[in-house]
């Protein structure tokens, strides 16, 4: 009598299913833009605001583009990452403060160390939304043609340093 | 003080001269629109929140983007895209009819298709398999057992509320 | 000292427990009569135990003991005492506490009320809950122990989530639970037939009214849990389709269901493998909740803090309840009859298409909620599903239930003449349509939404009706017809007159509901739905565990004064927290709804306001009272009565054994 066993082989397979779901993060949302052209934006920099970047500026370099704000409480974890990422000199990371005030973030980044070759500000969080940024700290990797490589959600470790980031990083100087 | 403050307050009403209030919103009309889609929209930073409802701050920046995408003219599917292109199909609380979402969405129409089916399918043969009432003699007697025990007390019962 | 006596006794309950879910069923099995004896002195003592440790919880939150570290977590000294009490289980732990009570409550009310029961068909049942109570007693002492010390103590608690500070807050979770937990009894119900191998009417009449009382408590646990978020979250909206009121939804249908397939198993002897199936069912989906709920594999407003050692024990318990369930299913199910016999249009298979849509409307829940966990899983991406899917999904599977609803009570037993049925009922469908075609009108607005859920509703009230009429209405005396309807017929028509007004509520709401957000000075008016609102600014108002400002405002109606409403914007000390209290004037035509925005910077008191007129709203709650309502009234009748009185005069038992 195969249909008596029919709902204990639907139970097996959600049991299976539940499994799996339980060594996934509900939370984490991969972002579409991967695989895309970065967003092209000017905005003026954090010290100097008379001054703007542009993402023109870079293209034909890798760098990294990490979103972050004084306001952020995970991005403290994530700072002495950053910090020694920036002393090894391997790739130049730019800052996007993310609705932030001017003020609070130089004083966030005078006692902690800017580990940015510079940073911009976002102050009304418009780029962030054109980066699909949905928490802070997230970090993207850039390539040399302005394409999203890869798209950090909540702070570096050093963990995926060395596993994700870096490797891409190499890969994608070394074209 | 705060009692000066208090009476104060409380007294004000009488002084005050009625205006008619004013909707928040400068265009009354055009925020019904952008409410109406941003209940269909997920907030990504809130736990289980719509655009519409939620006080998170990246809520209330969306809910602005949404606001001047429409003054500008977009479409509502317009802004959709816009905002899948950015956040993925996480952001939209009824997801798009594609391939992968074929059994969320038809997937209950079938089941009830089947389910019929299969009562349909049980009622007939169920038919043709019971010729007769086909009650065992244990059964039979359980029957009249049932029978006994719900008559008596059920006498027992109008004896008592005539009584 | 007192938590570590709790901590003790939540130890030796699971001793118990283990106990009553071995010897019993092991009893059972081979017919001994002093092992199957120990079920009823073991479901009383675990019952103390358990009451025993809730109270030593309460009594360190009710005493502020801040060493606890669950008391620390969930209050605070300026807590007020009441709220103290509901804090008990107003976070993961202490609220598996209360799980674990509950069960241990149904376990001994079964052991009392099942006197006239085959002695080992009680062992058998028993020795089920017992078992289920171990795999929640395992779960509590090894992941999440409410008496866990916090050393040093704390000097002051955490404090409640000020959303749970609340009335409402206080009574929905027990009464939810009772629900989630009472459908353990049908479920152990199931299991001890499967094991006897005993599967006929008497086995459905046994389980049927403690579904029917499990179904009551889940009734009242969701309406309670709907009205609470309807006047607290402060924007007036009573379901939000999130996973964790999805995951009471799904055994609340599926417990409709199985009260329905009783009814056809009891009367007629049929289709008991399919009631069987439900009654695991039912309570595989309430345990299925609890997995959602604090497993963290979900995003849900309402869920527990996620820990995943917690998830992968769970898991593990669903996986050997109800696998093990379905596999004895499996096995022994094919062995049962098939029962009385009737026609494919008759009061059996009219009940069986409701199971059938009741059924698929659970299942579309189902795959609603757990979709983005699938797709997840299966490396598709992301996506979130919401009220519009469900909208659009399950709303139309109710359409053809609710149909049948009205014909179901109006259908003969064994053969419905389809003809007959269709003259009988055409005046009541008739005035159905008619009221559900002009009634909008009257309200000044037409749309096909309002129609078909008037429709809807008139057809269930007119077949109501129709139904009371051709039983009473005769040349005989009137009085002695109305006594002569059973007890359960009105539970049975009360309860679908709720479905009715349930229904009406929904419509009218969502069909006639205004919204205002409006920025109001003070002594500013708003006209809107045929009342003035004036705004007499807001005061500051000391709570005793938070600042409030207070808002005052009045309502008026053609020049007269309707009610003066008085809504909050509370600051709770500890958390922070800020919390809307909504104001409300209920009424059996609507409520007027206002609720305070935030204050308008640099002005002289103005604040954002908003504004509902909700027509009918109560109308969705008073509903679901009217179905708790019949079932209690069903279970009153006197059919089910005779046990107790049976067991007062042993003799008669001896006499029909």
């Amino acid at each position: 009598m195969m249909r008596f066993i029919l709902p204990f082989v639907v139970f097996v397979v959600l049991a299976v299913f539940l499994a799996i779901g339980l060594n996934l993060n509900p939370r984490e949302v991969p972002s579409p833009l991967v695989g895309k052209p970065a967003p092209a934006f000017t905005l003026p920099q954090l010290h100097e605001p008379a001054k703007s970047f542009s993402t023109a500026d870079m293209k034909g370099k890798v760098w990294l583009l990490n979103v972050w704000a004084s306001w952020c409480v995970s991005c403290k974890e994530e700072h002495p990452v950053l910090m020694e990422l920036s002393r090894q000199n391997i790739v130049p990371i730019y800052g996007l403060d993310y609705k932030d005030k001017q003020a609070d973030a130089e004083l966030w980044l005078k006692k902690g160390g800017d580990p940015y070759t510079l940073s911009v500000s976002d102050t009304e969080g418009r780029i962030g939304i054109e980066y699909g940024v949905y928490g802070v700290p997230e970090t993207y990797v850039i390539d040399k043609q302005g394409v999203i490589r890869y798209k950090q959600i909540g702070p570096v470790t050093p963990q995926n340093l060395t596993e994700k980031i870096l490797p891409l990083v190499a890969e994608l100087q070394a074209k | 003080m705060r009692y000066l403050l208090i009476l104060m307050l409380g007294l004000l009403p009488v002084f005050a001269h009625a205006g008619e209030a004013k909707d928040m919103a400068a265009d009354p009309v055009l925020e019904q629109r952008m409410i109406g889609l941003a209940e269909k929209l997920r907030c990504l930073v809130c736990q289980n929140e719509s655009l519409a409802s939620s006080h998170a701050e990246l809520a209330e920046d969306l809910r602005r983007e949404v606001r001047e995408q429409m003054q500008k003219g977009m479409t509502d599917q317009e802004i959709i895209d816009y905002l899948v292109a950015r956040y993925g199909d996480f952001v939209l609380y009824d997801p798009p009819v594609k391939k992968s979402t074929l059994v969320l969405w038809y997937g209950p129409f079938a089941l009830l298709l089947i389910g019929v089916g299969v009562l349909v399918y049980q009622l007939r043969r169920r038919r043709s398999q019971i010729a007769e009432p086909q009650i065992s003699a244990e059964e039979a007697r359980r029957a009249a057992e049932l029978l006994e025990q719900s008559d008596k007390p059920e006498e027992l019962n109008k004896k008592d509320t005539q009584a | 000292m007192i938590p570590e006596l709790g901590n003790f006794a939540l130890v030796v309950a699971l001793f118990l427990a283990f106990t009553l879910g071995a010897l019993p069923i092991v009893g059972a099995a081979r017919n001994n009569a002093v092992l199957m004896g120990v079920a009823r002195p073991l479901a009383l003592g675990q019952f103390v135990l358990l009451g025993f440790s809730l109270f030593c919880l309460g009594y360190a939150f009710v005493g502020n003991d801040f060493s606890v570290l669950y008391v620390a977590q969930h209050s605070n000294s300026q807590l007020p005492t009441v709220y103290r009490i509901s804090a008990i289980w107003g976070g993961h732990e202490g609220s598996l506490l209360l799980w674990a009570f509950l069960l241990s409550t149904w376990t001994l009310a079964v052991a009392i009320y099942s006197k006239h029961l085959p002695e080992e068909m009680v062992a058998r049942v028993l020795g089920v809950m017992g078992l289920i109570a171990v795999g929640f007693l395992l779960f509590m002492l090894l992941t999440s122990n409410p008496f866990d010390r916090l050393l040093p103590a704390a000097a002051d608690g955490r404090d409640l989530n000020p959303l749970l500070q609340d009335p409402g807050l206080v009574i929905h979770p027990p009464m939810l639970y009772m629900g989630y937990v009472g459908f353990s009894v049908a479920f152990a119900f199931a299991i001890a037939a499967l094991l006897g191998g005993r599967m006929d009417a008497t086995w459905a009449r046994w389980s049927r009214p403690w579904t029917t009382v499990a179904w009551v408590f889940m009734t009242l646990g969701i309406a309670l849990g709907s009205w609470w978020a309807y006047y607290e979250l402060g924007w007036g909206g009573w379901w939000f389709w999130d996973p964790v009121e999805n995951a009471s939804l799904m055994p609340w249908l599926l417990g409709t269901a199985l009260m329905h397939s009783l009814a056809v198993t009891e009367k007629r002897n049929a289709f008991k493998s399919w009631t069987v199936l439900l009654a695991i069912t039912a309570f595989s989906l309430s345990l299925l909740g609890t997995f959602l709920v604090r497993s963290g594999v979900l995003t849900s407003v309402h869920s527990f803090a996620a820990d995943p050692k917690r998830g992968i024990f769970i898991l593990s318990f669903l996986v050997v309840v109800i696998g093990v369930s379905l596999l004895l299913f499996a096995w022994r199910a094919p062995k049962i009859g098939l029962g009385g016999k009737f026609d494919p249009l008759s009061r059996e298979s009219l009940l069986l298409s409701n199971n059938v849509l009741l059924s698929v409307a659970a299942a579309s829940v189902f795959i609603g909620t757990l979709y983005p966990l699938f797709m997840d899983a299966l490396g598709q991406g992301k996506l979130s599903v919401g009220p519009p899917y469900f909208e659009a999904v399950f709303v139309p599977l109710m359409i053809p239930m609710v149909l049948m609803m009205g014909l179901g009570p109006l259908a003969r037993w064994k053969k419905v003449d389809a003809p007959e049925l269709a003259r009988r009922v055409r005046w009541a469908f008739g005035a159905a349509l008619l009221i559900a075609l002009l009634l909008p009108l009257t309200m000044g607005k037409w749309s096909v939404m309002v129609s078909v859920g008037l429709l809807l509703a008139f057809w269930i009230i007119t077949s109501v009706g129709l139904s009371l009429r051709e039983r009473l209405a005769g040349r005989d005396d009137f009085m002695q017809r109305l006594r002569g309807q059973s007890l359960s017929y009105y539970g049975m028509q009360l309860a679908h007159l709720g479905v009715a007004v349930f229904i009406i509520g929904v419509t009218m709401v969502k069909g006639y509901e205004t919204e205002r957000d409006v920025r109001m000075d003070v002594g500013d008016v708003l006209n809107t739905g045929g009342y003035e609102f004036r705004f007499n600014g807001v005061t500051e108002e000391q709570g005793p565990n938070y600042v409030a400002g207070k808002g005052h405002v009045t309502i008026s109606k053609d020049g007269k004064v309707v009610t003066e409403l008085y809504p909050e914007k509370r600051q709770y000390n500890v958390s922070g927290m800020p919390m809307t209290e909504a104001a409300i004037d209920a009424g059996l035509l609507g409520d007027l709804y206002v609720s305070l925005g935030e204050p308008i910077p640099d002005t002289d008191g103005a604040w954002a306001v908003r504004v509902y007129i909700k027509p009918f709203v109560d109308w969705i709650w008073a509903g679901c009272l009217l179905m708790s309502l019949g079932g209690i009234l069903a279970i009153s009748d006197r059919r089910y009565r005779i046990h107790n009185k049976r067991a007062a005069s042993a003799p008669l038992e001896e006499k029909t054994a």
